[in-house]
């Protein structure tokens, strides 16, 4: 239609109604199914899911167009595919075959070591990685439409992704309780544009929807995650990395929705097998540390 | 007055949010109990495969079609599709208006768009009715309208984006995604 607009309303929108939602790592239109069927708000297409990265080592890049292809054809849900950092042509190429959203990902190698990509430049919305307000915020500056706190990729460790949400809401709530007159100051330190600084003052909380991710393994993981605050969740390798991914898929859905009720949240969690097996964060040297890439 | 907004998954803050701006008591439905004593129900965007799944999963189908047949229900975009009767394809739906749909019909997320409607039923602001600024967000079109229910709304290009059916009320847009609050204005209308 020509009178078509992509607004910014309408790239942050999209991510409004994933809110509430589950959205699932899957690196086979057999999984991509198996998600969708789980009440899966979207999927994002991989190659590998975090934890065999981690494992393989070696460089990380977006994904094979056939596999995104074969995966939005099969599910009705939004498919999202990752970028490298940086890569603005892997953007492109993306955006080309139609992707509902591009996920510039520190899980893949980074392609950039000092800029992220302009992502005002496309059509296609996408979400990004932070760890703390300041990250959201330039992210955000850059024209990401939804953010994700970055968590620590494939470990299935929740720890770090309590850590970033709990930085970017707190220093929410340190913004929105200081005088105008402090927000410049405060917008320096935490280095972020000014503008995006006296909107989240104004609104106390981030302008675009704010999902966690790296880490959730279980029901209670995604609960976690929701109490302490953010819109929604991204589960990784805690999937299909785990011993009955569709069992353990729906329920980290129904735990996502009644994230409140402790009671539905114990029935959720009875009989769902072994969950994947993991890796302690802080038994991880710091240089195999995902979080760090990008900033 | 109190108005429920199904909160299984999507933008039922927004819509909560709107209805506090409009001096309206909103609440959070989740479970079938928690239907008693609301005066109408909102539901939202969302994906409607995972609110559907969600409401056959915590026993929400029957209830709602209970509800429905007595009280107000809109529904925006996931909530259109689950109030229709088909939309061909299987996924759980309440099927209260006689109304086929289709899913994700304008194209994928590149393909979403804002747009003005003309929608003179709307509350008339400062003595002239404004248009309506609608967002499409991977929307649905209603393909076909028959029985009790009637057409609404159409965009320019002709396919129908709202439809009523006594107290029923479906779009394909996002009315919670807007400032603009007089679609909640007039959904409240259809409660009384």
């Amino acid at each position: 239609m020509a009178q078509q607009e992509v607004s910014f309303a309408v790239k942050k929108g999209l991510a409004q109604m994933l809110k509430g939602g589950v959205i699932m790592d899957v690196v086979t239109p057999e999984h991509a199914k198996i998600a969708e069927e789980a009440g899966a708000v979207a999927v994002m297409a991989l190659e590998r899911v975090p934890a065999d990265i981690r494992a393989d080592g070696g460089v990380a890049r977006m994904s094979d167009p056939e596999l995104i292809l074969k995966i939005m054809d099969t599910v009705s849900i939004p498919v999202m595919a990752k970028c490298r950092i940086g890569h603005f042509v892997e953007a492109q190429i993306l955006e080309s075959l139609g992707v509902d959203y591009i996920d510039e990902s520190e899980v893949l190698t980074p392609a950039d070591v000092a800029h992220h990509i302009n992502k005002h430049d496309f059509k296609v919305p996408f979400v990004c990685g932070c760890r703390n307000l300041g990250e959201a915020l330039r992210r955000i500056g850059e024209g990401a439409a939804m953010i994700r706190t970055k968590g620590e990729a494939g470990t299935g460790d929740v720890v770090e992704a309590v850590r970033h949400a709990r930085s970017v809401f707190g220093e929410i709530r340190i913004l929105q309780n200081i005088p105008v007159e402090e927000l410049m100051a405060f917008a320096k330190n935490i280095g972020a544009p000014y503008e995006l600084v006296k909107e989240v003052h104004e609104l106390g909380r981030l302008p675009v929807v704010n999902f966690a991710a790296g880490g959730i393994a279980t029901p209670a993981d995604a609960a976690l995650m929701m109490q302490l605050g953010v819109d929604g969740v991204f589960v990784g390798s805690g999937i299909f990395k785990s011993g009955d991914p569709a069992k353990r898929a729906a329920a980290i859905v129904k735990a996502t929705t009644h994230y409140k009720d402790a009671k539905i949240l114990a029935e959720v969690s009875r009989n769902l097998g072994e969950p994947m097996v993991g890796r302690q964060i802080s038994n991880i040297p710091e240089q195999d540390l995902i979080a760090d890439r990008g900033w | 007055m109190e108005i429920g907004v199904l909160a299984l998954q999507g933008d039922f803050a927004e819509h909560l949010s709107i209805l506090t701006q409009i001096g309206v008591k909103g609440r959070e439905i989740r479970l079938p109990e928690q239907l008693e004593g609301l005066d109408g129900l909102i539901i939202p965007g969302g994906e409607s495969t995972t609110i559907g799944k969600m409401a056959v999963d915590f026993g929400l189908i029957e209830p709602l079609q209970q509800f429905g047949l007595k009280k107000a229900i809109w529904g925006t975009c996931a909530g259109a599709i689950l109030l229709s009767k088909d939309v061909h394809g299987k996924q759980p739906l309440l099927g209260l208006m006689d109304i086929t749909v289709a899913r994700n019909a304008f194209g994928r997320q590149v393909d979403s768009f804002e747009i003005d409607l003309s929608a003179p039923f709307l509350e008339v602001q400062d003595g002239e009715a404004k248009p309506y600024r609608a967002v499409f967000i991977r929307a649905p079109i209603i393909e076909s309208v028959y029985g009790r229910a009637e057409v609404l709304l159409k965009v320019p290009h002709g396919q129908i984006v709202a439809a009523k059916q006594g107290r029923l009320l479906a779009t394909s847009f996002h009315p919670e995604l807007t400032e603009d609050d007089r679609f909640h204005s007039y959904f409240l209308e259809l409660t009384r």
